[in-house]
């Protein structure tokens, strides 16, 4: 039966790592500086996951600190980034990550 | 006293220095007088250091004068530095004496030409270089010398370089010499790479240990320079061209003085050559015989006179080189000496004769001079009589040591020297009818002259080709020879003082030079007793009877006379007719053979060899750059300027060091 | 048992905002689509005792970053270029693709090694004691420091904030759209060409308004030439 099959951290860890990836390739994807944001955001998320999971594992609450900071930290991020993505987007209206492409060789 | 022979080849090169700054304000004939005056300098302090050279007693006869170190390079120390020994103060003494008796001719000889001071710029320059050849402690120095005269040799012999034949035999001289001067180099490198050193005194102090074959290989690599600059077979090439060079310079350079540095170099490494095989030592008396053969049966059909001296010089140099490869250096510098004075008279005196009949070289329009150049006539006789052979003057006795070393080393090798002892005396008898007795064949009619004139602008020389340099002396000339020739022929005259003066001094030389080393016993083997502490050791002694030396001797006077004799009859009094045929008189067409050589299979393997320095070599270095900028311009794409590729690249990266620190995992 | 069934939903709605974020046409769609997955996330974190967390976690990011989100996408206009259609790098994706396969993979592979368990040292949880309590004691006392920073941090965050997205001076009064006067003088334009042209046919006139209202030129450009 199903029931006997448990759910022991390896599924969150697996699950943390898949949310990385689907982050990860989408940032790489993407050309609209918002989605990119919020594929940064995902990845995040995953880490937070990660992170509670292993303090389950190792009884240390030390694990869940560290989230909050990220948390906090994140939402700066976040408040500053979507600034500076206002502020370039008033002078360009349209522009995405590709935009930028004159430095080149 | 010993101390003051830097002075000898200073002064020769402060006359050319003073020369090139103001030669030519100081004009005709001060300029000349002036590298006559340094020439005679130079041989006075000659003079002074042999004096101090005699005060020393035998062994203790060695003086190094070092004036400063010019490359001392990591294991490699070189000084620039003198040697005086007995040979080295031979050789200068002779050099300077007979260059100055030279620069005094040349006034007289260069008189009227538009380059005169030039030419005593590169007469002091040579015998600086001659200097430093003869006097140089190391090889070095040596060679500094040896590629000096190669240069002034060309200097001098496209001097009215105008003409292209002229300018094409001065390249000749110094490309040939230059092959020759690529068994010096290696020799030195050699000896540096064996001994350790390039300084006479410490090469001959050790060349009893050097291996067998490292000796042989050192002495048959400066025999190849010596071959080269002494024209020998098969580099004697130039030499003929050479005459092209007015006569001073082939009396000096080719004569007497740079032609023997070849001879002076074994000379000087004879305990090298003694260390060596037994082979090596006969290689080169079989190059100097066969040579010696080879050049005599050419001079033999020659028509300019100064070429038939040219090839008299290639083969009295092979005997030289027959001397040393028999153990005799002695006999070798005491001919060269000897020589240096009759060949130095010849060539002064075909100047004279050539001054005298307006620039004619080709013997056959000349005759019966002997009424109107009496000095010349008589002195250019005395030389004659010098290198045929015939005693009491010089050449018979060094000549007769030559050939006594030769038999005991081989009898064929005798036999070569005899046949040629029989033709040198034969053709310069030739030479002497030609000129001196006989018709006066420059005063025939007109008719035949206006088509004779005309032969003689497309072949002055009269050897059936067109092209040699011997073409180029004549037509080079100002005073063109045909035209002057054709429409009006003042009769000779003699040549002033200027010129006569040397040719009767030499003339004396020529006379008494034998008195050097005459071999009735010890004491009158002076030359033997001089050289002893240099040579001493390398020096065969014979251990012959006195019959078998006069007997000797005497085969070789006779050989003389009868090719005097011989002479006499076909030129002088016409009893047999000539027999000069084609093939001598181009030289047995070894020229041609190699120009042939040389443009064929040797043009292509020159052309392959630039093709190889071109894409190999010159490819590999350009190539490098070529590699680094293909692979910039493949790596430029890596910045195309999107930051979302600059994102995978982060990305990739983590993955790679990610990937890393797995490695490091235990499954 | 119930474990399971908890969190294979809630990894399934995780795992569709993942790929709803990513593969969204719309930007909102994708905030939407984040906002499942943080619920997601929360959800997973009451699974794993951690109440607090998935509090401040739906506070916090979706109820808070992902709004100010929106507000941002509202503000610039909703840009629906056809980036999902095109990719102007070659082998980006491909290359995207392999990475994301290999930051999965690679971690799992760690996990693996390990037997998934972890190796650093055991803490000291007393499991009768609240999460939000223990949380508590330790942000007080250990990491004061670092809390105390944090509070600086998003202090400066505000002020940076404001700054970056002030509009310059001397426009105060005007808070306007700016794609509202280039869609008006699109539109202005197209009409007066249907006039000339006696016939009112919109070409691509999909395109041709999301140009007018987000284009940078002013005039009726084609998307493709907004890409520079």
């Amino acid at each position: 039966m199903i029931a006997a099959v448990e759910v022991t951290p390896a599924y969150y860890l697996v699950l943390g790592s898949a949310l990385f990836a689907i982050g990860a390739g989408g940032l790489l994807v993407r050309r609209n500086p918002l989605v990119m944001f919020m594929c940064v955001e995902l990845m995040l998320n995953a880490v937070t996951l990660t992170f509670v999971t292993f303090s389950r594992m190792l009884d240390d609450v030390g694990g869940q600190a560290v989230v909050v900071f990220v948390l906090v930290v994140a939402a700066a991020e976040v408040v500053v980034g979507l600034a500076i993505i206002v502020a370039l987007l008033r002078k360009r209206p349209g522009a995405t990550a590709d935009t930028a492409a004159l430095l080149e060789g | 006293m010993l101390e003051l022979v830097w002075l000898v080849p200073a002064l020769p090169l402060a006359g050319f220095v003073l020369l090139i700054v103001a030669g030519r304000r100081l004009g005709e004939p001060l300029a000349g007088w002036v590298a006559t005056l340094t020439c005679g300098g130079s041989f006075l302090a000659t003079v002074v250091v042999f004096a101090g050279l005699l005060g020393e007693h035998g062994e203790e006869r060695s003086f190094t004068q070092t004036l400063f170190t010019w490359l001392p390079a990591g294991g490699l120390q070189v000084d620039l530095g003198f040697l005086v020994d007995p040979l080295s103060i031979t050789m200068a003494l002779f050099v300077t004496g007979v260059g100055t008796l030279i620069h005094l001719y040349a006034i007289g000889y260069m008189h009227g030409d538009a380059d005169f001071s030039k030419f005593f710029v590169y007469m002091n320059l040579f015998v600086f270089s001659m200097l430093m050849l003869v006097l140089g402690e190391n090889l070095l120095v040596t060679f500094l010398g040896w590629e000096g005269v190669g240069a002034c040799s060309y200097f001098l012999i496209s001097f009215w370089f105008t003409s292209e034949a002229n300018a094409a035999a001065g390249k000749k001289a110094f490309i040939t010499n230059r092959i020759g001067d690529w068994g010096f180099m290696v020799a030195m490198f050699l000896a540096f790479a064996t001994v350790g050193t390039l300084s006479y005194t410490e090469l001959m102090a050790n060349a009893d240990q050097l291996a067998a074959v490292t000796a042989t290989g050192l002495g048959l690599l400066l025999f190849v320079g010596a071959v080269g600059k002494s024209a020998q077979l098969p580099l004697y090439i130039w030499l003929p061209d050479a005459m092209a060079g007015p006569t001073p310079v082939s009396a000096l350079i080719h004569a007497a003085t740079m032609v023997t540095a070849g001879v002076f170099l074994m000379t000087r490494v004879s305990p090298i050559l003694a260390a060596g095989y037994d082979w090596a030592p006969s290689l080169i008396a079989w190059v100097g015989a066969i040579t010696a053969l080879f050049a005599a049966t050419i001079a033999v059909a020659q028509n300019d006179i100064k070429k038939v001296l040219a090839y008299s010089t290639v083969s009295q140099l092979g005997y030289m080189f027959l001397a040393v490869g028999s153990g005799a250096y002695v006999a070798a510098i005491f001919h060269m000496v000897t020589h240096a004075f009759f060949k130095a008279l010849l060539f002064l005196g075909a100047g004279s004769v050539i001054h005298g009949v307006h620039e004619e070289q080709d013997m056959r329009r000349m005759g019966g001079l002997r009424k109107y150049m009496p000095v010349t006539a008589a002195t250019f006789i005395v030389g004659w009589l010098a290198i045929a052979g015939v005693p009491p003057f010089a050449g018979f006795w060094s000549k007769d040591e030559v050939l006594l070393f030769a038999w005991a080393k081989s009898p064929v090798l005798w036999a070569i020297g005899l046949v040629t002892a029989v033709l040198t005396a034969f053709y310069m008898g030739r030479q002497v009818f030609m000129v001196f007795f006989g018709g006066e064949r420059w005063r025939d009619d007109h008719a035949t002259d206006e088509a004779q004139a005309a032969h003689v602008v497309a072949d002055p020389v009269g050897d059936g080709t067109t092209d040699d340099a011997g073409e180029a002396v004549a037509a080079a000339d100002p005073s063109t020879a045909a035209a002057t020739y054709a429409h009006d022929h003042p009769e000779p005259h003699e040549s002033p003082w200027l010129m006569t003066l040397p040719l009767v001094v030499l003339a004396v030389l020529s006379l008494v030079g034998g008195g050097l080393n005459l071999p009735f016993s010890g004491d009158t083997k002076v030359l033997e007793n001089w050289l002893e502490p240099v040579i001493g050791e390398a020096e065969v002694h014979l251990d012959v009877a006195t019959g078998t030396k006069v007997g000797l001797a005497a085969v070789a006077v006779v050989a003389a006379l009868a090719g005097i004799v011989m002479a006499g009859a076909v030129y002088l009094q016409r009893r047999l007719r000539p027999v000069e045929p084609e093939v001598l008189a181009h030289g047995w067409y070894y020229d041609e053979a190699v120009s042939a050589f040389v443009d064929g299979p040797g043009r292509e393997s020159f052309e392959a060899v630039a093709a190889f320095d071109r894409t190999i070599i010159d490819g590999g270095v350009t190539g490098v750059g070529g590699a680094v900028a293909w692979f910039g311009r493949g790596l430029r794409h890596i910045q195309t300027g999107f930051v979302r590729s600059y994102a995978l690249g982060v990305a990739a990266g983590a993955v790679v060091v990610l990937g890393y620190f797995l490695t490091r995992l235990n499954f | 048992m119930i474990e399971l069934i908890v969190f294979v939903f809630a990894a399934a709605v995780c795992l569709g905002g993942a790929v709803g974020v990513v593969v969204s046409r719309n930007p909102v769609h994708s905030a939407l689509s984040l906002v499942a997955t943080l619920f997601g996330i929360a959800v997973l974190f009451v699974a794993q005792e951690a109440n607090f967390l998935a509090a401040v976690q739906v506070i916090v990011y979706a109820g808070a970053i992902v709004v100010l989100f929106l507000f941002v996408i509202m503000l610039l206009g909703v840009d629906e270029s056809d980036e999902l259609e095109v990719e102007p790098l070659v082998g980006q994706r491909t290359a995207a693709a392999v990475v994301g396969l290999a930051v999965f993979a690679l971690p799992v592979m760690a996990f693996i090694s390990t037997d998934f368990t972890a190796t650093g040292i055991l803490g000291d949880r007393d499991p009768d004691v609240a999460d939000i309590k223990a949380l508590g004691e330790l942000l007080f006392t250990r990491y004061l420091y670092a809390f105390e920073i944090t509070s600086l941090l998003l202090v400066i965050a505000v002020v940076g904030a404001v700054l970056l997205a002030r509009r310059p001076p001397g426009r105060v009064d005007e808070i306007v759209d700016p794609g509202q006067t280039e869609h008006e003088a699109a539109l202005a334009e197209r009409f007066a060409r249907a006039e000339l042209d006696a016939g009112y046919l919109p070409k691509d006139s999909d395109t041709e308004e999301s140009a007018a209202e987000s284009d940078a030129e002013g005039t009726g450009t084609r998307p493709e030439e907004v890409r520079s």
